[in-house]
């Protein structure tokens, strides 16, 4: 029993249950498991941009929580943040504003996010304040542990974990391979 | 970077895992036998500080409460000194014991073949240990890749 585990995804790409930007149909998906406290994730953030605008409708990119409080002691409230602002249907505008502020993510910080975007802040707060979306950071988090996730940003091109580097040039080339 | 040769196995499963005493802190030791009846999680880890312990570490701490499921100890070792696993502990908030595989040098490291002689530290190999002191998975992970908890979880699995 002195198996070595294959990194592969075990929490299939859902349309309904995931955060996804691209069609459905697109030959290649790039999955990242991120934390918005992570300053590794925060420059893979505008590699996966480019990424994104140069392959176009070619690529279906999607986005898990794997939030790592011990390192990260903001990461945890910024992931439930994401998804209460997904509960309103605008998960995406709220992860790239994480990013792109991912020195301020106190609480009174993605308060004001909330407001910047016109959301129902009221019902943010409140979401927040009772951990609604805990379970679904929790559920994001352990699928990918299951799936041989061992540090943040990982990804996974269909379906498979990247493990070469991730700046652009090497995703970009490794995204090609992977696609039709 | 570390020593090249690549080491893939450590101590098989089906082994009686080595009994050991290490100093956890300056005042207080842990012994194996200690845990009989529960399973333990050794993680043999390089050194303090190197980043990809770090995050390994970090992520098991994340863990803990998925540990403890299992009714399982996760227990760190590596040759650094008990001062230094004091103090790397508290700065990136690690409430599991690391033990000091100090003195003599390595020599718990060894029993469990997961000693690197080139580099003098342990080697990045993880054990599973049933409620009777016997190893039931074990895994050496490349020394500069986080080998992640799918596998630890997996053998805990297999054993209830």
């Amino acid at each position: 029993m002195r198996t070595q585990f294959g990194a592969e995804l075990t929490l299939p790409v859902s349309e309904e249950r995931d955060h996804i930007q691209g069609p459905a149909a697109a030959p290649v998906t790039l999955l990242e498991y991120g934390d918005y406290e992570c300053p590794y994730c925060g420059a893979a953030y505008p590699i996966v941009k480019q990424v994104q605008a140069q392959m176009g409708d070619g690529l279906r990119f999607v986005f898990r929580n794997f939030p790592i409080s011990t390192s990260h002691p903001h990461a945890e409230q910024a992931a439930e943040a994401a998804e209460a602002a997904a509960a309103q249907g605008r998960f995406w505008e709220m992860h790239d504003h994480l990013y792109e502020h991912q020195q301020h993510l106190e609480a009174g910080d993605l308060h004001t996010y909330a407001e910047e975007l016109g959301l129902d802040v009221e019902r943010f707060d409140r979401e927040l304040a009772e951990h609604v979306h805990a379970a679904r950071v929790r559920d994001d988090f352990m699928s990918g542990v299951r799936s041989g996730v061992n540090g943040t940003p990982t990804f996974y091109i269909n379906g498979t974990r990247h493990d070469g580097p991730h700046d652009l040039d090497s995703l970009l080339a490794a995204l090609e391979r992977a696609g039709p | 970077m570390h020593g090249q040769e690549q080491k893939s196995t450590a101590l098989a499963p089906g082994s009686t895992a080595p009994e050991f005493t290490l100093p956890a802190t300056p005042d207080q030791s842990v012994s194996l036998s200690e845990f009989r009846g529960r399973p333990v999680i050794l993680a043999f880890y390089p050194e303090d500080w190197s980043p990809v312990c770090s995050d390994q570490l970090a992520l098991y701490q994340e863990l803990l409460p998925e540990f403890q499921r299992f009714d399982a100890e996760l227990l760190g070792i590596s040759v650094d000194g008990v001062w230094c696993h004091l103090a790397f502990a508290k700065d990136r908030n690690l409430h599991f014991p690391l033990l000091a595989d100090f003195e003599p040098k390595g020599e718990v490291s060894r029993a469990y073949e997961a000693y690197r002689s080139s580099d003098g530290t342990s080697e990045r190999a993880l054990f599973v240990i049933d409620s009777d002191g016997v190893v039931r998975w074990s895994y050496v992970s490349p020394v500069g890749i986080n080998p992640g908890a799918d596998g630890i979880l997996r053998a805990l699995e297999e054993m209830r």
